[in-house]
């Protein structure tokens, strides 16, 4: 039996990951990160549009805080996130970029003077300011009051995913590429680490840590039609689920991106509407603005998905061959921009549909893109079931996004998490009583379980097609669990999933390979992935309301009084077909942003019993504070600086909000 | 060295110009018979040995080999082993030899290319099976021998503070050259690869040249020559240019290879 030890074993290479293993390892420990792809490889790489920071350098972004990142992020959650968590970020996301800044990430820069942009579809001069020339630059996106989204072209990810692997490859911090965790080690309290299989040779190998983090991205392909790379198939989330204690957040919560290339479903970044981009249907008409007259394309994820579907609906989809879509017009930028900061989006309509999109509308219809869900965690990123079992990034659920995510909140929740939990993972290291003490018996019974598992799939009687069952969930998850969802659309999907689980425990394999063997690998994912598409289902049945992401036809109101709660969804015993849900309320009373219209969407909503109290509480304080600097302001409403490691309190310097010129050690 | 192993490589493929597909407006045309030719080894195998393997599909409107490779994979042969993770064009998992020319597989529409497809892994990387080949690996080394990322001046930041300012279009330019997506398809093509396995290729030089142009990096020329002024750095360089002509993301390599060699000379003749 091979053991391989180490302080931290972080499953996923993305940039979550890497920058939890380099938090980690600047604190003296051990690490070790598992990839199933070369880490630059990771779906990370494929956010193109931005990261969301408010450091107001440019003129649109001017007056932006803190303040107004965390109200936007709240609106976009539809109340579902976790506000302190959100304070959190918003007030390290600054931190990050500039983290991010100083380690090489070529940062799209301000250029001083006038320059013309497209706004809500007119060519308007705006001239940015001297002192702001040569700082980050931001651009407009989605659900946004402020210009807050920091860039690079239109290839953020990848220039973010870039820098830090090569930072992860300067701190020697070794990636085990190509290899595959299947099942975390554990007595039912304490997480000890994976089993991990050897994509190339098929060995199974234990590590053993005191530290194990799940960073292993979305679920995508629990869906037909998804942005999402290959490789995001929600397995970190079933890891955890299978362990029985861990539980799941909010799995019910999927996002669907507007702007899919159709029918590929390739994104195209949100930054193509930031910029100025229009929606339009057959007739050439730029609807959202009937729809949602105040953001109009720029409204929440969400809802732009929403009312596109509803357009389409009504019969105002263009089509082509392949079915309906609606267009994205982007001429109106100009072939300058075009080629120069949507450079991505012109490559993928140049390969991919064979349009250039200088001259030519693209087609577009919304596409699954997100999973708001994920392991549960605390504000540290610890399970609170699970010791010693952490999770960050889309992987995880702590939760600042609720219901709905904001576009270029997801890089961002990467980085800032990875370094937020990056230290509470080391805090948790450096604690005596967290020396692993693990009988080899214990590593020894899961090495010997899992490789049965596989000796069945391998050489079993199973009769049942991998891939098969695999195209049949996705199917069924993409008709019956998609934008639009109804009781019995979704009654159909859970007792669909659930016999597609029980026929799952009977494949068998063409292909007999012990070694590399792509149809063994789809075969133990799929029989995972069942599990995770069932919380998603049997989540959304049961959730008899509407928020955010999650619509239902048939409760199409936001429910506060009975759902302002988070679903976590626990996977009880190896033979159950469903998992089991439990519920945990949001506390009104202590949020900081009570529950109300979300500026966009849907108006009308069943409040909370507490929130016009709540509602009048914040109103009082602010009142009589009125005058008071934001932050005590803030302070008084909802503390939340003591939960953030000492490296990344205090504030954060603007053009138009300097600091002190104290040095560092003075505030820590 | 003569220049022909190289010269078997470049094959005029129109990959960048897609045609109309085959059905417009709802009329069916007769859908193409494409037979695709795979170069077919498992090193990982017993008795495995080199050959080629044909399979015959239909073509679907807008296949890529993304979409076709798969299929082959689900209803045809279990086994067969290849990658691809973004399969939009951006991640550098899928490239291999497409008819002859080294370039990535995903954003390759089949109606751009005759209904005779061959396929072979990439050259010059350790094949992990079929056209799947270990780029991760090899990449990881070369960045670990040159160094490949940037060299901080202080790694103590406050980071409350407004970050350093950069010339708008020097972050622009640094950009241009931060876009590679390691794919290999520059490595596999290289003449001076074959021969020289520690050859750090164009991936190679052109990070070096993204850091030195980077005021960030605290590097002098001096330092980066003493891991890219030799022969196995931009010495080796035969300027064959054929990882110019095939890098899928049009990058500028032959003018930073020879930019980066004139820099390089210069320091070494003092």
């Amino acid at each position: 039996m091979k053991i391989v030890y180490t302080d931290v074993l972080v499953i996923g290479g993305g940039l979550a990951g890497l920058r939890v293993g380099i938090g980690a390892k600047r604190r003296g420990h051990d690490v070790i990160i598992l990839s199933l792809v070369p880490p630059k490889r990771s779906h990370s790489a494929a956010a193109q549009g931005g990261m969301q920071a408010s450091l107001a350098n440019v003129i649109k972004g001017q007056g932006d805080t803190e303040d107004i990142h965390f109200e936007d992020t709240v609106r976009g959650s539809d109340w579902g996130a976790d506000q302190e968590v959100v304070r959190m970020f918003v007030n390290t996301a600054p931190k990050a970029v500039r983290e991010l800044a100083a380690w090489g990430v070529p940062w799209s820069r301000v250029r001083k003077g006038d320059r013309d942009v497209i706004i809500n579809g007119q060519k308007v001069t705006i001239t940015e300011r001297d002192e702001a020339h040569g700082l980050l630059a931001q651009r407009d996106f989605g659900g946004t009051k402020k210009w807050r989204t920091c860039y690079v072209s239109d290839g953020t990810g990848h220039a973010m995913l870039q820098t830090m692997s090569d930072q992860a490859i300067g701190s020697a911090i070794p990636v085990h590429e190509r290899v595959e965790a299947i099942a975390l080690i554990h007595d039912g309290a304490r997480c000890y680490g994976a089993i991990v299989r050897n994509l190339i040779t098929g060995e199974l190998l234990a590590y053993v840590a005191k530290a194990t983090a799940i960073a292993s991205g979305g679920a995508g392909r629990l869906y037909r039609v998804t942005t999402n790379a290959v490789i995001c198939e929600g397995i970190g989330g079933a890891l955890a689920l299978e362990t029985g204690v861990a539980t799941l957040g909010n799995m019910e919560a999927v996002q669907f991106h507007p702007t899919a290339i159709f029918p590929a479903g390739i994104l195209v970044t949100e930054g193509c509407r930031g910029d100025g981009g229009l929606l339009k249907d057959v007739d050439g008409h730029r609807f959202m603005p009937d729809y949602e007259p105040e953001k109009k394309e720029l409204a929440s994820r969400d809802v732009v998905s929403r009312r596109m579907e509803e357009h389409i609906l009504k019969g105002k989809g263009a089509k082509n061959r392949f079915g309906q879509h609606l267009w994205l017009d982007i001429t109106l930028l100009g072939e300058k921009h075009i080629k120069h900061n949507l450079r991505e989006v012109w490559e993928i309509c140049h390969y991919f549909l064979g349009v250039d999109p200088v001259k030519d509308w693209i087609p577009v219809r919304p596409a699954q893109h997100y999973t708001m869900g994920g392991v549960r965690t605390r504000p540290t990123g610890e399970s609170p079931t699970l010791k010693g079992l952490f999770a960050a990034g889309e992987a995880a659920c702590w939760d600042m996004h609720g219901f709905n995510r904001l576009g270029g909140n997801s890089v961002a929740e990467t980085v800032v998490a990875g370094m937020i939990v990056g230290e509470y993972i080391a805090d948790f290291c450096d604690r005596a009583e967290n020396e692993v003490a693990i009988p080899t018996a214990l590593v020894h019974d899961f090495l010997r379980r899992e490789q049965s598992k596989i000796d069945v799939l391998v050489d079993g009687r199973g009769t049942e097609d991998a891939s098969a069952i695999k195209g049949q969930m996705q199917d069924l998850m993409t008709a019956r669990v998609g934008i639009f969802r109804r009781g019995e659309d979704l009654g159909a999907a859970v007792d669909g999933l659930q016999q597609l689980l029980v026929r799952s425990r009977n494949i068998g394999l063409k292909c007999k390979a012990r070694g590399a063997n792509p149809e063994l690998v789809t075969a133990y994912r799929v029989q995972k992935m069942l599990k995770v598409a069932l919380c998603i289902a049997h989540g959304a049945l049961t959730r008899t309301e509407s928020r955010g992401a999650h619509f239902r036809q048939d409760y199409p109101r936001r429910n506060d009084a009975e759902w302002l709660k988070r679903t976590l969804a626990s996977w009880k015993s190896e033979t159950d077909t469903l998992p089991s849900l439990a519920f945990e309320a949001l506390d009104v009373r202590r949020m900081e942003l009570p529950p109300g219209w979300r500026g966009y969407g849907a108006k009308d909503y069943i409040d909370h019993p507490d929130t016009p109290k709540r509602a009048a509480e914040v109103e009082a304080l602010k009142q009589a504070m009125s005058g008071a600097a934001r932050f005590a302001v803030q302070e008084a409403l909802m503390p939340y600086a003591s939960l953030l490691p000492e490296r990344y309190r205090g504030r954060n310097e603007r053009i138009d909000e300097p600091l002190a010129t104290e040095p560092l050690e003075a505030v820590q | 060295m003569n220049d022909t192993a190289v010269k078997t490589i470049p094959v005029a493929v129109p990959v960048a110009v897609p045609v109309a597909a085959p059905v417009r407006n709802g009329v069916a045309a007769v859908r193409r018979k494409l037979s695709i030719s795979v170069l077919r080894y498992n090193p990982q195998e017993r008795g495995s040995v080199p050959r080629m393997q044909t399979y015959a599909l239909e073509e679907a409107d807008g296949m890529t080999l993304f979409i076709a490779l798969n299929e082959i994979r689900e209803k045809q042969d279990a086994s067969l082993q290849f990658d691809f993770v973004c399969r939009a064009g951006i991640c550098g998992s899928c490239a291999m030899v497409i008819n002859g020319r080294p370039t990535l597989a995903c954003r390759t529409l089949t109606q751009n290319l005759g209904p005779q497809i061959t396929l072979a892994p990439l050259p010059f990387f350790e094949l992990i099976g079929d056209l799947s080949v270990n780029t991760g690996k090899w990449m990881r080394g070369m960045s670990e021998r040159l160094e490949g990322w940037l060299h901080m001046k202080d790694p103590n930041l406050d980071l409350r503070r407004i970050e350093e300012r950069m010339d708008p279009d020097l972050a622009d330019k640094i950009y241009e050259l931060d876009r590679c997506i390691e794919c290999g398809c520059c490595v596999a093509a290289c003449g001076t690869a074959r021969m020289r396995q520690d050859f750090v290729g164009a991936v190679g030089l052109n990070r070096v040249a993204r850091f030195r142009l980077d005021p960030r990096d605290t590097r002098t020329d001096a330092d980066f020559y003493d891991v890219i002024g030799d022969d196995d750095g931009v010495f080796g360089c035969m300027s064959l240019l054929a990882c110019h002509d095939v890098c899928p993301k049009n990058l500028p390599l032959s003018t930073q290879i020879a930019f980066m060699r004139r820099k390089m000379v210069t320091l070494g003749w003092k």
